[in-house]
C-alpha cells in the first residue's frame, strides 16, 4: 500500500498552491462580498489546463488523473470556495459524463469546447420538485424526428448563467419511470433556452447558481448523451464523481479555516497568553488534524478507487459524508476560537463556515450519503 | 533560434537559514525555490517561443535533486533541460561557477540566432556577476538589466532599467541577456506541463562531459578555482520590537522627544 502522491500530483498541489496564494487568496472576500463570478480567475484556470484537467489528451486536456482533480478542488477551496465549486462542477458533472458516455463526435467537439475552447460547463438535473429523488423531474424532451424539443425549468444549476454548455436530464419516456430519462448535451445557444432566476444563497456568492428554462428548446438529435433512457444511469454515475469533487472542496475549506486558526490562536492574546497556549484550543486544533487527515485519505482513496476502474460509489459517498460534516463543523469551531471577531467579514472563517453548509447539501444531502453507503453496506 | 535560461535553485528566503561550521550556507537542510529573477528569465524564454516557436533550453548547476527545479521549469513549458553535477564542481564561487556553465553552453552549442538569458542576480549570494562572467567567457554581448525585450530577426533591443532611468540598446544574436523583476510576470506550471514534464529531455553534464572545454581545468573550476572565501555566514540577529507612540497631543511629542535624546538620535 502506498500512502505517497505520485510526482505529478505533488506538482499539482504545488501548482495550484502557488496559484490560490496569488490570485485567489486575494480577491476571495471581494468575490464573496460582491457575489462576483471570478471571470478572470477561471478564464486563467482554463490558460493552466484546470478547467478540463481529466479530459484526455487526444481530446484537448491535459490528461490528469483523479487524485491530481481532487487536489486541484482541495488546493482552491482552501482560500475560495466558490473557485473550487465552479472548477469541481466543470470538470466533474460536465466533463465527466461526455468523457465517460458521449460518442467520439461528441467527445471531440465539446471537450475541444470545455478545454482549450474556454467555455464552461454545468449540470442540470435538480428540479423544483425533484431534488434527491430526482426520479420525479418534470421536464421532457420530445422526438421530433430531425431533433429533440425540451420543455421545462432546472433549479440550483451551478455556473448556470456564465456556462455555454449543459448535461441535461429529461424524460423522453414518463411511462418508464427512472429508466425513462435520457440526458443530453445542451448549448446555451440552442434556441429556447434561457437563463432564469439567479439563486441568493447563504454562502458560495462567487459560485454563479441558476434556474434555467427550456421552452420549446431545438436540441440537435445528435446531442442524445448516451443512449435513450439511459440518463438516470448516466446521472447517478456523474454525481459519483462529483461526489469526491465536493469532499475535495470540503476538504480545502477545512483546511483552510484551520489555517486561519492555527495563525489567529498564536496571535490572539488574552488572559497575558495566546489562547493558543489554552488546553481548550489545542484539544479543538488536534481534533481539526485527525478530521483533516481523515477526510484526505478518503477523499483520495475513493478518488484512487475511481481512477483504477474499480466500483466507487461507496467511497465517494463516505468521503463526501465524512468531509463535509467536518467541514461543517470545524468552520464553526473556527469562528468559535476567532470569538466576536470570528462572526465579522474581517476574518474569512466567517465567509468559509457559511460556504460549508452547501457542502452538506448538494450533489446528494448527507441522509442521502447514509442511503447509498448503507444500501451498499446492507445489500438489497 | 533557441533561448538558454541558466538557472539556480537558491534557499527560500521564508524559511531558517542553516549554516555549515565552515561558515558556508547548509543547503541541504533548507528548503529551495527557484531564483526569482531567473523565473523572470524563463517567462522571457517562454514568451519569445509562444512568439516564434524557438526551443528553450533550461541550465542549471547543482547536486542531483536540483532535478525536481528542472522538471519544474520543464511544467512551465521549456522543452529541454541539461542539469551540471559533479563533485569537481563544488564550492564553486562566481567565477568558477560562470566558467562551468559558460562550458556547459559551448557543449549545447550557441548559434547565430541564439539568445542566453539569466535572471540579474541570485537571492542568497547577490553579486550579479554570473551571467556577465559568462557573456565574457562565451565572447558574446550583454545586456544587463532588461525590463523589455523585443528580437527582430538577429536584431535584439533591450530596454535597461538602470536607478536613474531608462537605457535603449540595440544588439545582435547570439547575445546574453539578464532579466529584473520588472521585465514580466512568470507564468505558473500547468497541468499539461506537469503530466509532460517527466517525459522531456534532461542530461546531465558532469566532470568528463565539460572536461575538453578550455575553461574548465582542476585549478579553474570548484572550491580550488575559486578566488573568493567566504569568512563567515550568519543570520544577522532581529531587531528588537519597536515602539509605537500614540497620540497628536504635546505630551506625546515631549515623550517622543525624550526617547530620540536617550538615544543621543537628536
Amino acid at each position: 500500500m502506498d500512502f505517497n502522491l505520485t510526482k505529478e500530483q505533488e506538482l499539482v498541489r504545488k501548482a495550484l498552491a502557488e496559484f490560490t496564494e496569488a490570485e485567489v487568496k486575494p480577491i476571495a472576500a471581494d468575490t464573496d462580498r460582491n457575489s462576483e463570478y471570478p471571470k478572470d480567475t477561471i478564464d486563467q484556470l482554463f490558460r493552466y489546463g484546470v478547467m478540463g484537467m481529466c479530459v484526455p489528451k487526444q481530446y484537448g486536456g491535459p490528461g490528469a488523473d483523479d487524485v491530481s482533480c481532487a487536489i486541484a478542488v482541495e488546493e482552491l477551496s482552501k482560500q475560495c470556495a466558490s473557485t473550487g465549486d465552479i472548477v469541481a462542477t466543470h470538470n466533474g458533472l460536465c466533463c465527466g459524463p461526455i468523457i465517460n458516455f458521449g460518442t467520439e463526435e461528441q467527445k471531440k467537439k465539446y471537450l475541444g469546447m470545455l478545454t482549450t475552447g474556454g467555455k464552461v460547463g454545468a449540470f442540470a438535473l435538480t428540479e423544483p420538485d425533484a431534488g434527491s429523488d430526482a426520479s420525479k423531474g418534470t421536464t421532457v424532451c420530445e422526438d421530433c424526428g430531425d431533433h429533440w424539443k425540451m420543455n421545462g425549468s432546472k433549479i440550483f444549476i451551478t455556473n448556470g448563467y456564465v456556462a455555454d454548455v449543459f448535461v441535461v436530464f429529461a424524460m423522453t419516456d414518463k411511462s418508464k419511470g427512472t429508466k425513462g430519462i435520457s440526458a443530453f448535451i445542451v448549448e446555451s445557444s440552442f434556441p429556447g433556452f434561457s437563463v432564469g432566476r439567479h439563486e441568493v444563497k447563504m454562502g458560495l456568492h462567487g459560485s454563479p447558481t441558476a434556474e434555467i428554462v427550456f421552452e420549446d428548446c431545438i436540441i440537435p438529435k445528435e446531442n442524445l448523451l448516451g443512449k435513450l433512457g439511459q440518463g438516470f444511469k448516466i446521472a447517478m454515475n456523474t454525481l459519483d464523481g462529483g461526489r469526491i469533487g465536493i469532499a475535495a472542496q470540503s476538504l480545502g475549506i477545512l483546511e483552510g479555516a484551520m489555517e486561519e486558526t492555527i495563525n489567529f490562536t498564536k496571535a490572539r492574546v488574552q488572559f497575558g497568553r495566546p489562547i493558543s497556549k489554552f488546553q481548550n484550543t489545542q484539544f479543538v486544533i488536534a481534533d481539526m488534524e485527525v478530521a483533516r487527515n481523515a477526510a484526505r485519505l478518503l477523499t483520495y482513496s475513493a478518488a484512487a478507487a475511481k481512477g483504477e476502474g474499480k466500483r466507487f460509489t461507496k467511497d465517494a459517498a463516505m468521503a463526501k459524508l465524512f468531509a463535509s460534516e467536518a467541514c461543517m463543523k470545524y468552520t464553526t469551531k473556527a469562528v468559535q476560537l476567532h470569538g466576536g471577531y470570528g462572526y465579522t467579514n474581517d476574518y474569512p472563517v466567517e465567509r468559509m463556515m457559511r460556504d460549508a453548509k452547501i457542502t452538506e447539501l448538494y450533489e446528494g444531502t448527507s441522509e442521502i450519503q447514509r442511503v447509498v453507503i448503507s444500501g451498499n453496506v446492507l445489500g438489497k | 533560434m533557441k533561448v538558454i535560461v541558466c538557472v539556480k535553485q537558491v534557499p527560500d528566503t521564508s524559511g531558517k537559514v542553516a549554516v555549515k561550521p565552515d561558515g558556508t550556507l547548509d543547503r541541504a537542510s533548507m528548503a529551495t525555490i527557484i531564483n526569482p529573477d531567473d523565473k523572470n528569465a524563463i517567462e522571457a524564454a517562454l514568451a519569445l517561443k509562444d512568439e516564434t516557436g524557438c526551443k528553450t533550453i533550461v541550465v542549471t548547476m547543482g547536486p542531483p535533486p536540483a532535478e525536481g527545479m528542472l522538471r519544474e521549469i520543464m511544467a512551465m513549458g521549456v522543452d529541454e533541460a541539461v542539469l551540471v553535477s559533479g563533485r569537481e564542481f563544488g564550492g564553486s564561487d562566481t567565477f568558477a561557477t560562470s566558467q562551468i556553465l559558460a562550458a556547459a553552453i559551448n557543449k549545447i552549442g550557441i548559434e547565430d540566432d541564439d539568445i542566453v538569458l539569466c535572471g540579474r542576480q541570485a537571492i542568497d549570494g547577490d553579486t550579479a556577476q554570473v551571467g556577465p562572467q559568462i557573456a565574457e567567457k562565451l565572447g558574446l554581448p550583454q545586456i544587463t538589466y532588461a525590463a523589455d525585450i523585443k528580437v527582430e530577426g538577429r536584431e535584439v533591443t533591450v530596454k535597461r532599467m538602470l536607478e536613474d532611468g531608462y537605457m535603449t540598446i540595440k544588439t545582435q544574436t547570439p547575445c546574453l541577456i539578464t532579466a529584473i523583476k520588472e521585465l514580466n510576470t512568470p507564468r505558473y506550471m500547468s497541468v499539461g506541463g506537469i503530466f509532460d514534464c517527466y517525459n522531456k529531455p534532461m542530461s546531465v553534464f558532469d566532470f568528463n562531459t565539460l572536461k575538453d572545454d578550455p575553461l574548465i581545468e582542476l585549478d579553474t573550476i570548484g572550491l580550488k578555482g575559486s578566488p573568493t572565501n567566504i569568512f563567515a555566514s550568519f543570520t544577522p540577529p532581529q531587531k528588537g520590537q519597536g515602539e509605537m507612540l500614540e497620540g497628536a497631543d504635546q505630551k506625546t511629542v515631549d515623550v517622543l522627544v525624550d526617547k530620540l535624546l536617550a538615544k543621543h538620535i537628536i
